[in-house]
């Protein structure tokens, strides 16, 4: 096999933090290499490099043979090199051909070479196994046929090394299932790929070889058909990981049940609610798959008072609640963890003192009734947080945007479940986090179960949904499946389900 | 071109932040004295004359502190409402509904002794200007109509209303044809703090509304709310804050703070309503405002400072015959500069540095 891009030596610091330190490996032509690492170990600042957005401070990167000039973005394209990106890039209101076309027009062309265009993108949807009609408008595409076209659109510019930042995130098992036989089927056709991901089961099963990057280091390259799991996985952390086991709990008294509730959707990018039954009981994980998009975010949101329903009922220890409103569930005992912490969570640009003591402060407690703001015991209302979850900062003082994402999330999730909740939701709590923080947060989820209160979970890792679970159900286009036990549940069939199979229109 | 790119800095040194606005305010003097050398005259000299005119003696110093007193207040009012992001652009139509309230209340309506009188004509001014913002607020909170737009133009709204009333029914028969209001009652007037001068007890109060707001930001659950809010709306809303709520509860007292301004001019300087009572101060309140970046203890500073250009252009303008509109430029340019400068203090620049392409 032929070496295809060797990075050589990449060194990168911003300030103090040593983002990429003296990284080198080789990509062979062919070859499908996984690049694993937790957030911050410098995958994205290696990848910025190679497109030529940052300048390495030392060392340098050859394509074929050739060195690849540093700092100059569209380099990288131009010799073929493309990445498709987590978030897509994609022209919603045009065609697929369209889009495929409009990235290589310069913005004075009036016509667009339609004709030549659609013969190559068929020839290459032939050759690669890619089907896509070329009229569709992309808004009606899923969003595995979106990311199909990503990767026509980087085949189309003749790319032969295809970068794929975290590809399954949005896919149900099947269409992963699927993206990965197509990955196979490229590799087979001449294409080499690098797969960017913190899923170990989906690296071990697709990638021929894979390097592991922590705190900006090289810390581990092997060949894959000779990798262990809890090697990799301590590899990736610098340490072993202790998971939480889920111990035996049987259901108490139903804490919240709702009836046949059907709601608007609470944006654009999810479904509304309909006709949805739920029975939350005490000491009880309910969890919730399905693709996202498909009403989770309608239901967290309404389960929590921040939607109220078009009809159904809602039953809190058996009353009937009638006013939908943060603040009363609040009062209620439901705590909420929202999926995007960065927005509804934190308060990025106040302390973590104040970001601790926020849900306090709007329950006017912590001041005298003057309404002048008692200081010290804010301060130890923050001191005994950070503590009890064991939230890791420098000081109180400093803003919480100096925050690493899971102590973030410990710090939100914590300032609830001092409250005591009877009920937490808790949307995609571990998204986006490391290893050891994923470990911590699912251990505070299954703390709430065990001191007898119930949790409803939404995530769309499917692997912790059953490992946390207890009964679990699945949404699709806002309607929800009945409930089955999640022990022995088979996730073919959770992942059929998440594609639509068994639901009614 | 240059090749250059902002760098977040790491360390901000005290000295920096010191200095920077300094710096930035001297940096304009020496770009409007470009303009003052195109008018003919020495810039060193014109200003001189204008630090002369603004501080030079006792009448000066009286007549630039006279003229802070409304820019506190309506600084106060724009810094209050832009911390919580609600952009009211609308003091000087508060402005002028709380000098219609001592219009109306103030002149022969009622009538208390002083030491209750004027209180009264501080409170309904300020209610004037709050309950003016009332519905704009809501309809922003509800039917999320631009506060920028719905503010912005009831100040036209609120000018016209004064010139009808002004030329019409509120005319004082004893002004001789002049469109002014009839005068505030004795009781009501605001007494001088300086003998012989037209700095009046307006000023006093000013500051010690300065001082309120500043304890209500920084040391009350109000002030952790508003904070809250205008940073990160969502998540307070998440975290159980009442957002609306505190909103509105901005609003009014943004309104109110413009409102006072209105008192202090009726009641204070002027003795009775005018069309021209406000040459914009409820504009120049935001530039005061951004100058001292929306710190209620900084409004102070600034409100006397760009007072002190303003009465300083005047007596520039007349020794050295130069137009008094150079008092604008100056405000104008020393607003950017300080701007600039607040966020060069977070960024550095580095030149050569590549682009980024995004």
């Amino acid at each position: 096999m032929l070496a295809l891009l060797e990075i050589k030596d990449i060194s990168k610091r911003f300030g103090n933090l040593v983002a990429n330190d003296k990284i080198s490996f080789t990509q062979m032509q062919g070859e499908v290499l996984a690049i694993l690492g937790e957030n911050g170990a410098g995958k994205t600042t290696l990848m910025n490099i190679l497109f030529g957005h940052y300048k390495p401070d030392s060392g340098e990167i050859v394509f074929r043979g050739s060195k690849l000039p540093a700092g100059k973005p569209g380099n990288a394209i131009e010799v073929g090199i493309g990445m498709v990106h987590q978030h897509f890039t994609l022209a919603e209101n045009l065609t697929v051909l369209e889009n495929i076309i409009i990235g290589e027009q310069s913005l004075l062309s009036f016509s667009l070479p339609q004709k030549s265009a659609r013969k190559k993108l068929q020839d290459l949807s032939d050759r690669f196994g890619l089907p896509i009609n070329p009229d569709t408008i992309v808004a009606n595409l899923s969003v595995s046929e979106k990311q199909r076209l990503e990767i026509l659109k980087t085949l189309y510019r003749d790319c032969t090394l295809l970068i794929l930042d975290e590809p399954t995130a949005a896919l149900t098992p099947q269409e992963t299932d699927s993206l990965f036989s197509t990955i196979k089927n490229m590799v087979k056709n001449g294409l080499s790929v690098i797969l960017i991901s913190h899923k170990l089961n989906e690296i071990l099963a697709v990638s021929d070889r894979i390097v592991v990057l922590r705190h900006g280091k090289l810390v581990g390259e092997v060949v894959t058909s000779k990798a262990n799991r809890t090697e990799i996985a301590e590899m990736i952390v610098g340490g072993t990981v202790n998971y939480p086991k889920k111990e035996k709990s049987s259901p108490g008294k139903e804490v919240m049940r709702l009836e046949n509730i059907s709601c608007n959707p609470i944006n654009e990018s999810t479904k509304g609610l309909n006709g949805v039954d739920i029975s939350l009981f005490e000491g009880q994980i309910l969890g919730i798959a399905g693709v996202t998009g498909n009403g989770q975010t309608s239901l967290a949101k309404m389960m929590s008072g921040h939607l109220k329903p078009k009809n159904g009922e809602l039953f809190f220890d058996k009353k009937r609640i009638e006013v939908f409103n943060p603040k009363k569930f609040m009062e209620l005992g439901v705590a909420y963890i929202p999926e995007d912490r960065n927005i509804d969570g934190l308060v990025a640009d106040m302390s973590v003192w104040e970001n601790a003591v926020i849900t306090e402060i709007s329950d006017e407690k912590l001041g005298n009734t003057l309404g002048f703001l008692n200081n010290s015991s804010c301060n130890d209302a923050a001191q005994i947080l950070c503590e009890t979850y064991d939230v890791r900062t420098q000081t109180l003082q400093q803003p919480a945007r100096l925050l690493s994402g899971g102590n973030v999330q410990k710090l939100l999730l914590g300032r609830w479940l001092i409250r005591q909740p009877k009920v937490l939701i808790a949307c995609q709590p571990t998204r986006g986090l490391d290893e050891g923080a994923i470990a911590s947060i699912q251990k505070l989820i299954l703390d709430v179960r065990k001191k007898g209160n119930a949790v409803l979970l939404i995530t769309e890792d499917l692997d912790e949904l059953l490992k946390l679970s207890d009964t679990v159900s699945v949404i699709y286009n806002g309607k929800l499946s009945n409930s089955f036990s999640a022990e022995g549940l088979d996730r073919a069939r959770v992942g059929l389900m998440m594609a639509g199979e068994g639901f009614y229109d | 071109m240059i090749d250059f790119r902002l760098e977040q800095r790491e360390h901000v040194s005290p000295w920096l932040v010191f200095f920077a606005p300094i710096g930035a305010v001297i940096f304009s003097l020496m770009i409007a004295s470009i303009l003052i050398i195109l008018a003919g005259v020495n810039p060193i000299e014109s200003y001189i004359k204008l630090f002369v005119g603004a501080f030079g003696s006792k009448n000066a110093i009286a007549e630039t502190l006279a003229r802070a007193t409304p820019l506190i207040l309506t600084g106060l009012a724009a810094a209050i409402a832009f911390r919580a992001k609600f952009w009211n652009i609308g003091a000087e139509g508060q402005l002028y509904a709380g000098a219609l309230a001592v219009t109306f209340f103030g002149t022969g309506l009622i009538q208390l002794p002083s030491f209750l009188m004027i209180p009264f004509l501080f409170l309904v001014g300020a209610l004037a200007g709050g309950l003016l913002l009332l519905p704009l607020v809501l309809l922003r909170n509800y039917y999320k109509v631009d506060e920028v737009v719905t503010t912005l133009l009831t100040n036209f709204i609120i000018v016209l209303l004064v010139g009808y009333l002004l030329e019409g029914p509120w005319k004082d028969p004893m002004s001789l044809g002049w469109p002014q209001g009839a005068s505030v009652i004795d009781e009501g007037v605001l007494p001088q703090i300086i003998p012989r001068t037209r700095l009046h007890l307006g000023f006093i109060i000013s500051i010690f509304t300065a001082l309120i707001i500043w304890l209500i930001l920084s040391r009350t659950i109000l002030g952790f709310k508003i904070k809250a809010v205008g940073i990160n709306p969502s998540a307070s809303h998440h975290a159980g804050i009442p957002v609306i709520k505190t909103i509105i509860i901005v609003a009014l007292l943004s309104g109110g703070m413009a409102g006072m301004a209105g008192v202090t001019e009726t009641a204070g300087l002027k003795g009775y309503l005018t069309l021209d009572l406000s040459p914009g101060f409820g504009y120049a309140g935001i530039a005061v405002a951004m100058l001292a970046g929306l710190n209620p203890i900084g409004i102070i500073f600034s409100g006397i400072f760009l007072a002190s250009i303003y009465v300083g252009a005047d007596a520039m303008s007349r020794a050295m015959n130069v137009p008094t509109y150079l008092a604008d430029v100056i405000v104008a340019l020393t607003v950017l500069s300080v701007l600039i400068s607040i966020i060069m203090l977070q960024f550095k620049i580095v030149l050569g540095g590549q682009k980024r392409d995004i």
